[in-house]
């Protein structure tokens, strides 16, 4: 099997689905025949033309706008958004139009459109090149949202997205882009939406994170281990629907969990499953969940490092959740 | 004619945006500076020429794109140096970096990166200054993909309507990033969208600091008398890739050593020498001041500390009692003027945006003029 990093997992799925399926179409500022700012769509304009991968104006409303147009009338677009922090000019028509495709129209029209962003903080890119707005997209009802965290998850789950019929808002951890390599099948092969991955088994606390805080996550839990704590380390991968069936088993096991997200603690996921795990395993619980997050400020040019919730500080959660005695 | 000083003045500060970027670039490939970091190099003569245009109360935006624009407006080099490096002593104390560069002291409201982003903004403070009544003009800078982006489009309309005193300067250096721009734009030529508009439109060789100077006079005297809105097209090109990391797969070597050839500083220089403004000697002079200055700002930014853990937080609310920040109190210690504007009950709202029924619009444009 060869060893490919998470972008040419992306390329390569995007290829593969593309030789197979002519409805697949790419499209985007500087996609073509530029490759991509971080050449996620390297080749594709050479092999499948200018027709399939799309060189668009600058205008991420329309682009958007125009890739729901696409999938209503049988296409497969795949848009591709620079930086999640661009998303916002297409935010109306993602949220207005896109999400809400299906259900105003009982099932005649669906929009399988997927969009492609890079998100998260760690390159030193300030204020609009660091966020992690997935929270605002999990809160529109009728979108799927995804965060692989690793190449093989990468090329399965964009697989698995491009094959259904709902639209999806496929979040790609850029720090990790190129960090983040392995194995991956040479073929095809599908990671199902909607299934979290329990990347290691422990029985003393639940460790739950996605995209780049994954490997954060599981640096902190190794040290843990170390420290005599065995922790569960759940990778979300699929954001939302939400696979809390897996959550919600390791908790009744554990008894205590911390949560790491990169985006602002106020109204994020972590919140979110904070409060579906209490309603399902209150019981079960020993210690508060806590939450290992980004702040809630905008996102700091300098103080990037000290704005994620990098390794140090998720063992810190850890411990304290650990050691907390009711 | 130009006077003597205006064209020295004018080499001296595109020196200075030149060799201030060409330390940020050689800073860069130290790692000093971080993360992005879009150069100017080339297009000097469009900020230079529109900035010396205009009065030093005018508003001006911008881009990411954006050393520039406040050097030429009169910034502090050494804390727009320590803003690049992300130091406590920079225009932001680090937290905005390259792109995202403020003075307000000289009337510089933001390099923004989002692309387009700042070109409602616009608007919106031209609105401001006919509301209260100023003769003020507001420079809005954008690239020529920006001029492709939603917020363009809605913003000319109203801006037209309106009849607002803003000048939109678009810096057309033929790519946007890695894109042609002739690539995804049905209409290339973007001041010919003006007429979309109803306003109006110019376009000028961005490569001659006089050509800018001129035409951007002549329109803010056409802004200021509430004739409404000017959109300019100013023909340029950047030497450098789009950011510090760029293939440039996209255009060829012969293109940009072609367009080198049409360098603006150069052409001043030569353009000084043959009106004996100046020697070859005493431009070499300044040359050498420009140089050592921007070495100061370089020294300044390296010697600075990286803001605290408490810069974290601080800023995304005002603290209770907390006045605006003068950034060049908090760093110089010197005093500066800040801009002040009438308050509430002092303001006195004459400006007519619709026509009262009975009158002509026509009739009181030319009332205006
Ligand atoms: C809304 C938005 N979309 C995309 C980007 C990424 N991006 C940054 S600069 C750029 C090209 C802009 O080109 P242009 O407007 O011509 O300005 P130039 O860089 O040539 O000065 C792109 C696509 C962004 N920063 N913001
Ligand atoms: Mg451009």
């Amino acid at each position: 099997m060869p060893t490919l990093n998470l972008l040419q997992a992306v390329n390569d799925a995007l290829r593969l689905e593309m030789r197979r399926d002519n409805r697949v179409v790419v499209m985007g500022e500087d996609v073509g025949k530029f490759g991509g700012v971080f050449r996620a769509t390297a080749g594709l304009y050479e092999e499948f033309g200018p027709e399939r991968v799309i060189d668009t104006p600058l205008a991420e409303g329309g682009i958007i706008g125009t890739a729901i147009g696409m999938a209503l009338y049988g296409l497969k677009p795949v848009p591709e958004i620079q930086f999640s922090d661009f998303i916002y000019p297409a935010f109306d028509q993602i949220v207005s139009e896109l999400a809400k495709m299906r259900y105003r129209s009982a099932g005649q029209y669906t929009a399988p459109v997927v969009i492609r962003t890079p998100f998260g903080g760690g390159i030193k890119g300030g204020l609009y090149h660091s966020q992690s707005p997935e929270a605002l997209f999990i809160h529109q009802a009728g979108l799927r949202v995804v965060a692989p965290s690793n190449p093989y998850d990468a090329k399965g789950l964009l697989l698995a997205a491009l094959r259904q019929n709902d639209p999806v808002i496929f979040f790609e951890p850029k720090r990790v882009y190129r960090a983040a390599k392995g194995e991956v099948p040479e073929g095809d092969y599908e990671v199902p939406l909607g299934e979290a991955s329990v990347m290691r088994e422990g029985d003393q606390l639940t460790v739950i994170a996605y995209g780049a805080m994954v490997h954060e996550a599981s640096q902190a839990v190794e040290e843990a281990a170390s420290q005599g704590i065995g922790c569960e380390l759940i990778d979300l991968r699929t954001l939302w629907p939400l696979d809390i069936d897996t959550l919600v088993a390791s908790v009744q096991k554990t008894g205590r969990a911390v949560i790491v997200h990169e985006a602002p603690r106020t109204c994020g996921l972590g919140g979110e499953i904070a409060a579906l795990l209490q309603e399902r395993c209150f019981v079960n619980l020993e210690a508060p969940i806590r939450r290992v997050t980004g702040w809630d400020t905008p996102f700091p040019y300098t103080l990037d490092e000290e704005y994620l919730p990098l390794a140090p500080r998720i063992l810190q959660g850890i411990e304290d959740t650990a050691r907390y005695v009711a | 004619m130009h006077s003597p000083e205006l064209l020295l003045r004018m080499y001296r500060k595109m020196v200075l945006l030149r060799k201030f970027e060409e330390r940020a670039g050689q800073a860069y490939g130290l790692k000093k500076i971080q993360g992005f970091c879009h150069l100017y190099i080339g297009q000097e003569a469009v900020a230079v020429g529109t900035h010396e245009a205009l009065r030093p109360d005018d508003y001006m935006l911008t881009g990411y794109r954006d050393h520039a624009h406040p050097l030429a407006r009169g910034a502090d080099p050494g804390m727009l140096m320590a803003e690049l490096f992300g130091k406590a002593t920079g225009y932001s104390k680090g937290k905005g970096g390259s792109m995202h560069l403020f003075d307000i002291e000289h009337h510089f409201y933001g390099g923004y990166g989002i692309v387009g982003g700042q070109i409602p903004l616009a608007a919106g403070m031209a609105f401001a200054s006919r509301y209260r009544n100023e003769d003020r003009v507001t420079v809005c800078f954008f690239g020529d993909a920006a001029a492709n982006q939603g917020a363009f489009h809605e913003t000319l309309n109203m801006a037209a309507k309106w009849k607002l005193p803003v000048i939109y300067v678009c810096e057309n250096n033929r790519y946007g990033m890695g894109t042609d721009i002739r690539r995804v734009s049905a209409e290339p030529e973007i001041a010919k969208r003006a007429i979309g508009y109803n306003m109006r439109g110019e376009s000028v060789d961005g490569m001659d600091v006089l050509k800018v100077f001129e035409l951007v006079k002549e329109c803010a005297i056409d802004c200021r008398k509430g004739r409404g809105p000017v959109l300019i097209e100013a023909h340029t090109y950047r030497f450098r890739g789009h950011s510090m990391s760029d293939a440039a797969t996209y255009r060829s070597k012969e293109e940009v050593e072609e367009e080198r050839k049409s360098d603006p500083i150069p052409k001043l220089r030569d353009e000084i020498v043959l009106r004996k403004i100046a020697d070859d000697a005493k431009l070499d002079a300044i040359d050498a001041e420009v140089k050592k200055e921007c070495e100061e700002a370089v020294a300044f930014a390296e010697a600075s500390f990286e803001p605290g853990l408490e810069e974290l937080q601080h800023d995304t609310w005002v603290a209770p009692g907390e006045a605006d920040q003068r950034p060049r109190e908090r760093v110089r210690g010197v005093k500066v003027e800040w801009p002040s504007y009438p308050s509430g009950d002092q303001l006195k709202v004459s400006w007519e945006l619709e026509p009262k029924a009975g009158h002509l619009s026509v009739v009181k444009e030319g009332a205006k003029r």
